[in-house]
């Protein structure tokens, strides 16, 4: 099977004046379709960095990323954008709903780039709400949800476009233990059930057992090769 | 494209500060929309004066009718022509005016003012049927009686109906007001025009309104009158003609533009200070709509509709508070006449329309630069924004 994501020789140096950090340091990986591949180790060791070039949102300082035999540094900034929108679901460690939208305007908000109409719209935004359980929660605001309810409508808006690729940056760090395993239980059924790819950032083992593969980082390099391989 | 209803939220969201921005915007659309409601009374004042029948003679060159002079040869020479039109009583329809200033003291001992008055001929009152007695009665010729605008008597002393007052070497009696429907002749007195020139020792009038037999007859009239060298006399339809005369309302709109273009820099800087605090407010969330796929010029459209849409609410209510101005009568010095000229606050939809206009491009500019930036940082460091 062709890996849906191909990283080749990546590395990431931020410059902070005369200094420069490695964040990434010359990075193989390879990622398969169904895959759900944790990523973790400690604070500045590069697992959020590598998470945002995947996903499209930043861009290496040298190597190759390819996500579906696409490489993303080939991409200008907006189709860069329309790629994001067609291709990656993203969920955040503070859910980042928009607060002036109900949880249905902020599931609709990708779909409102495509060309599908207020019917269809419509359909597969509940659709995305009834997976997540949250159908009958559409026209709250996300201050009238609790933490883990925003993550579910979070959850419902990275899937509602129907990405290949979902990715989480530390999903679970906001939410109580109940909440969280609602969610880590939702993303492991994305990769098992419904062959989406999951990419998730966590520093809790606990949440990390919940994926088919863990990558440690540390200091911009993996850390212990053995721990990339898949989980029997 | 961002919902509308994203941006309108946002607005109704941010209560506190888009208050500020509205009542900001409100003050100066305000001020601007009551400077040009007094500049659009007195051109509308101008512009309503007159009927398109009359035709207007006035000496070449002269800048107003007060400055012109028409003998009493050139009336006569006039005054037969085959193409003025006659009475049922077969009186040509012509009337020799006479127009001087006289200063007299305002109401509540506030000072004095010059204002026009005119001495009119039998024909007078008949060529101007917009102007209609409202009280009282008009006056007769060769008693000293006058009768005077009803807005003009409500700004001068001595003005009510009864009163008299002393002008050049006689003292003349108010009998009567009159509404001329809120035109040029609201800020005159009317007396007959041989007791003015008498009264003024005057041994010619200042000009001429005539009514053509028909629309044939208007233009060879024109034509004779221009034509003919010996007159030295200029003759223009008299709503063209009143119309011509706004030269009063320019320096209004000038001040009315002045003051809108420095107070519009303070509400441009007010509009950018709010939208730099809403955007900056709000960098996180931006960075995620760019995530989800929203484009940078998206992003400064959304925020660009947000800021007219907050300045366009200031621009209503600004539109609102100048609105009770509307219909105030009141006065000023005209440059054409130097004296009292009488005229209503007018705010038109057009005026009004203009106000909003004015607000959503203080929105516009005042967005710009915030929006641009805030599209301009990087996703990532937006993300991470507090």
């Amino acid at each position: 099977m062709n890996p849906i994501v191909e990283i080749r020789n990546l590395s990431k140096v931020y410059s902070q004046g005369e200094i420069q950090v490695t964040a990434l340091d010359d990075i193989h990986l390879d990622i398969h379709p169904s895959d759900f591949l944790t990523l973790m180790g400690p604070s500045g060791s590069g697992k959020s960095t590598l998470l945002h070039i995947i996903a499209g949102i930043d861009r290496q300082s040298s190597g190759i990323c390819k996500v579906q035999g696409i490489d993303l540094l080939g991409l200008n900034e907006s189709a860069l954008a329309d790629w994001r929108n067609q291709n990656v679901g993203f969920i955040f460690q503070s859910f980042n709903l928009i607060p002036v939208l109900s949880a249905f305007e902020n599931v609709e908000l990708p779909l409102l780039l495509t060309r599908l109409g207020r019917p269809e719209r419509r359909k597969l935004v509940q659709t995305a709400l009834e997976l997540v359980g949250l159908e009958d929660r559409a026209g709250h605001l996300p201050k009238q949800l609790s933490g883990g309810q925003e993550q579910r409508v979070a959850i419902a808006r990275a899937l509602v476009t129907d990405p290949a690729l979902v990715v989480a940056d530390e999903p679970t760090g906001n939410l109580d233990s109940e909440s969280a395993q609602q969610v880590l239980e939702i993303l492991q059924s994305l990769s098992r059930d419904a062959g989406k790819t999951v990419i998730m950032v966590t520093h809790d083992p606990r949440a990390a057992a919940f994926g088919n593969r863990t990558i440690h980082l540390e200091k911009g390099r993996f850390a212990e090769p053995s721990t990339s391989e898949a989980k029997a | 494209m961002l919902p509308i209803k994203y941006n309108a939220k946002n607005v109704v969201l941010r209560w506190r500060s888009t208050l500020a921005t509205i009542l900001g915007i409100a003050m100066v659309v305000a001020v601007y929309v009551m400077v040009q409601a007094l500049a659009v009374g007195l051109e509308k004042s101008s512009a309503n004066t007159g009927d398109p029948r009359n035709l207007m003679i006035v000496r070449k060159g002269s800048q107003s009718e007060s400055s012109s002079i028409v003998t009493l040869e050139q009336y006569r020479s006039l005054l037969y022509s085959e193409w003025i039109e006659h009475d049922a009583n077969d009186r040509p329809l012509v009337t020799a005016d006479v127009l001087t200033l006289v200063n007299l003291p305002r109401r509540e001992q506030n000072g004095e003012a010059n204002t026009t008055l005119r001495g009119i001929g039998p024909m007078g009152k008949v060529l101007r049927p917009q102007v209609k007695l409202v009280e009282g009665r008009w006056f007769e010729p060769g008693k000293r009686e006058v009768v005077v605008s009803k807005r003009l008597a409500a700004r001068f002393a001595n003005f009510d109906i009864g009163d008299r007052f002393k002008t050049g070497p006689d003292w003349l009696t108010v009998v009567g007001w009159f509404d001329a429907g809120n035109c040029a002749f609201d800020s005159e007195i009317w007396a007959d025009s041989d007791e003015v020139r008498a009264l003024f020792d005057r041994d010619s009038y200042s000009c001429l309104l005539v009514r053509p037999v028909n629309a044939e007859g208007l233009t060879v009239l024109t034509k004779l009158v221009e034509e003919d060298k010996r007159l030295q006399l200029l003759a223009k339809n008299e709503v063209a003609y009143y119309r011509e005369q706004t030269m009063t309302a320019t320096p209004i709109k000038w001040l009315g533009n002045f003051l809108a273009t420095a107070m519009s820099i303070g509400a441009i800087l007010a509009a950018m200070n709010t939208m730099y605090a809403t955007v900056g407010a709000r960098t996180r969330e931006i960075g995620t709509l760019r995530v989800l796929g929203f484009r940078r010029r998206t992003i400064v459209l959304g925020l660009l509709i947000e800021g007219m849409l907050l300045c366009s609410i200031g621009g209503v209510f600004g539109c609102l508070l100048a609105l009770p101005i509307n219909g105030y009568a009141t006065g000023t010095i005209g440059f054409e006449s130097f004296s009292e000229t009488v005229f209503e606050f007018t705010i038109t939809p057009a005026l009004a329309s203009q106000g909003i206009v004015f607000s959503a491009l203080i929105g516009l500019f005042g967005t710009l630069i915030p929006a641009i930036k805030a599209s301009r940082t990087p996703v990532i460091d937006a993300l991470k924004s507090l």
